[in-house]
């Protein structure tokens, strides 16, 4: 990406052919269920705008509204026994690691059935079941967490790897350094995927640093880092599986330095007042999900009415899942007092 | 009847046992390997479990606290080390906000020990000197452990490592080469959150933990020539605090003080004075008493250091004003 009339966040000239997007080895199949998880990630927070204009959200809501590439291509690289650390933004993510709809549907309701029970907000959840750690707020805390992760892949001869995300604003802070440095020293299987979307809460790239990549912060730590196109789900993907496969085989932390924007405000509160419309319109044109319909159509994979069927299908079945999170209970206000230790042996008297 | 020893070793005897009793035990900090830690407590840890279990960081307590918590998480079970417990203030957010709110949040353990050397009274300044436990009292999730003898060092380190938990494990400085004895045969673990009954004394309950169990002693055997018997309990464990033996100790004296080596304001002993208060006033023949260090930094020069610490001295004067009132 160069820089034009619109700074540093210009999204650069449109791809000569419209659609075109990155050389893969994926088949229709996954094409096509990579296509699914966009659309659901999309729809998903579709319905979550609605609830919360319904006020049955409680809190905040985040959107990944034009970054859905980078959670779902960069998840769908992942094996079974990958960990992730994901970020608000990250519900693509989730959703190809199997989470339910429902259980973000009543995590943001704060449902008794969440996967939280209610104790914690939007994405704030995880499972090692399926390889979910759960974020704080703090943002760059997950690196060094992460690291750990990693870190105990080595120490007990195992061969995940971990993954997490990170944003602009989020490179800022002292514990991406610590963490970058202290992986790269330590040399685990780390994965970054560092989120370029222009925006943190308000506040420009362009004042949160004085370098155009974050790649650049990268080779800072002698990690290896790549800048890819984050509204191109087949280059996230390939990024990703080249990255995870370095990091897998013992070549240490590796980051990728995804290029997208933030479509929406830092949460649905938030009207963006302060991005130049015109960006948001050059943004729009790239799409990622709209791009990778015409992918699809335009390589033959698929029929517009078969996207058109997919998307329909999803939507049915979004309808029981947001039904079934309404009806789910609050959480019994005695649960407020419970679950701050894990029960361990109990000093005897 | 075992060799005696300190309690620095104590600690490390702890952690060397623990560590090959179970291989999911490794230590992260600065300086631990070769160098075997600022304060030797790791001494020849390398040698045995080589550099995947003793591992050296770079300068980033929050860095290595937040991969001990990585670690924790998937089944691991890190020691991590500050090399002066003032530091572990730049870990805080992994602490407070990471590993303490975890199990709550979403129900995974964070099975963890962050441990290192605390305390005054060896002209430190501010930044050596530290005793942070009244920080991380108020932080739910956690767990406070401050020995004041050889047993207890050893067999709550232990402790600490076996516990689910995030477990902060003060160790103080002062009492490191000062304090020996010896380990009774067969011990492994001592419970965390149990105080005990350092002295028993009929006249006044003194309620303290870590280097001040020692002053408190002191006191008490200095005040006995008169015919004053202190009772002295020590805490052991902070946090979650043993209300139990504190409350029927208060029951059986009348009388109480608090003393411990931390700033007036917002400090533990004035969370163990308003427990008392609360729930055994009654059994209370006089207000109670805190002594505590000045609010202050710590300071550095002999003459400063002193004033600003608590003493036998200051205790034994207080303890005359109570037992006056």
């Amino acid at each position: 990406m160069t820089s034009g009339p619109l700074g540093p966040l210009d999204p650069g000239p449109a791809p000569s052919t419209a659609g075109r997007l990155a050389e893969t080895a994926l088949g229709r199949e996954q094409q096509l269920e990579l296509h699914r998880w966009l659309r659901l990630n999309r729809l998903v927070e579709d319905r979550l705008t609605n609830l919360y204009r319904q006020g049955k959200v409680v809190g905040g809501l985040y959107s990944s509204r034009g970054q859905e590439a980078i959670s779902v291509g960069s998840a769908y690289a992942l094996g079974p026994h990958d960990v992730i650390g994901p970020l608000i933004r990250n519900l693509g993510a989730l959703l190809v690691r199997g989470v339910a709809p429902r259980e973000v549907f009543t995590q943001y309701m704060a449902r008794g059935t969440s996967p939280t029970g209610g104790k914690d907000c939007n994405l704030h959840f995880g499972d090692l079941g399926r390889g979910l750690v759960s974020p704080i707020s703090m943002l760059g805390a997950l690196v060094p967490v992460m690291a750990g992760v990693a870190f105990a892949a080595r120490y007990e001869k195992k061969d995940y790897v971990a993954l997490t995300y990170i944003g602009d604003g989020g490179t800022s802070t002292g514990d991406f350094h610590e963490g970058m440095n202290l992986a790269a020293v330590l040399e685990v299987p780390l994965v970054v995927i560092a989120e370029h979307n222009g925006y943190a809460y308000s506040t420009p790239t362009s004042r949160q640093m004085k370098i155009r990549d974050l790649a650049q912060r990268a080779a800072a730590y002698g990690i290896p880092a790549r800048i890819v196109d984050g509204n191109d789900v087949l280059a996230v993907y390939e990024a990703t599986r080249r990255a995870v496969a370095a990091a897998r085989g013992g070549a240490g932390p590796q980051m990728i330095e995804v290029k997208t924007f933030r479509m929406k405000g830092h949460a649905e509160h938030d009207d963006a007042g302060y991005v130049p419309r015109e960006l948001l319109e050059a943004w729009r044109a790239r799409d990622p999900i709209e791009r990778f319909e015409r992918h699809l159509t335009a390589t033959g994979l698929a029929t517009a009415a078969e996207l058109e069927a997919a998307t329909a299908e999803i939507q049915r079945a979004l309808d029981v899942e947001v039904d079934a999170a309404l009806a789910a209970p609050m959480p019994p206000p005695e649960r407020a007092a419970e679950g701050v230790y894990e029960p361990g042996p109990e000093a005897p008297r | 009847m075992s060799a005696e020893i300190t309690l620095l070793e104590a600690v490390s005897q702890g952690l060397r046992d623990e560590m090959r009793a179970d291989p999911r035990v490794f230590l992260i900090g600065e300086d631990l390997g070769r160098y075997g830690g600022a304060f030797r407590v790791t001494a020849g840890f390398l040698d045995e479990f080589g550099p995947e279990r003793v591992v050296d960081t770079p300068i980033s307590e929050s860095g290595f606290a937040g991969a001990a918590i990585g670690a924790a998480m998937m089944g691991l079970r890190p020691v991590v080390e500050f090399q002066f417990i003032d530091f572990m203030a730049n870990a805080f957010d992994m602490i407070v906000n990471f590993a303490g709110t975890n199990r709550y949040r979403w129900g995974q353990a964070v099975p963890v020990v962050f441990r290192g050397p605390s305390g005054g009274r060896v002209s430190g300044s501010a930044f050596h000197s530290a005793n942070p436990e009244a920080f991380y009292h108020r932080a739910p999730g956690l767990k406070i452990v401050y020995p004041a003898t050889v047993e207890d060092a050893y067999g709550l380190i232990r402790a600490a490592i076996r516990d689910p938990n995030p477990v902060l494990f003060f160790e103080h400085k002062y009492l490191y080469r000062r304090i020996k004895g010896t380990l009774p045969a067969g011990l492994e673990t001592v419970p965390i959150g149990r105080a005990r009954v350092a002295r028993a004394g009929r006249d006044a309950t003194v309620v303290t933990w870590a280097a001040m169990v020692h002053v408190a002693l002191e006191a008490a055997e200095r005040l006995a020539a008169e015919g004053i018997e202190l009772e002295i309990v020590d805490l052991r464990t902070i946090k979650p605090m043993d209300e139990e033996t504190v409350l029927a100790s208060v029951a059986r004296t009348n009388r109480a003080l608090v003393i411990s080596e931390e700033p007036y304001s917002g400090s533990v002993a004035g969370d163990v004075a308003a427990r008392i208060a609360e729930k055994a006033f009654w059994h209370l023949d006089a207000p109670l008493v805190r002594v505590t260090c000045l609010d202050t930094p710590v300071p550095y020069s002999p003459p400063l250091e002193d004033a600003y610490l608590p003493n036998a001295d200051k205790l034994i004067a207080r303890v005359r004003e109570l037992l006056a009132s």
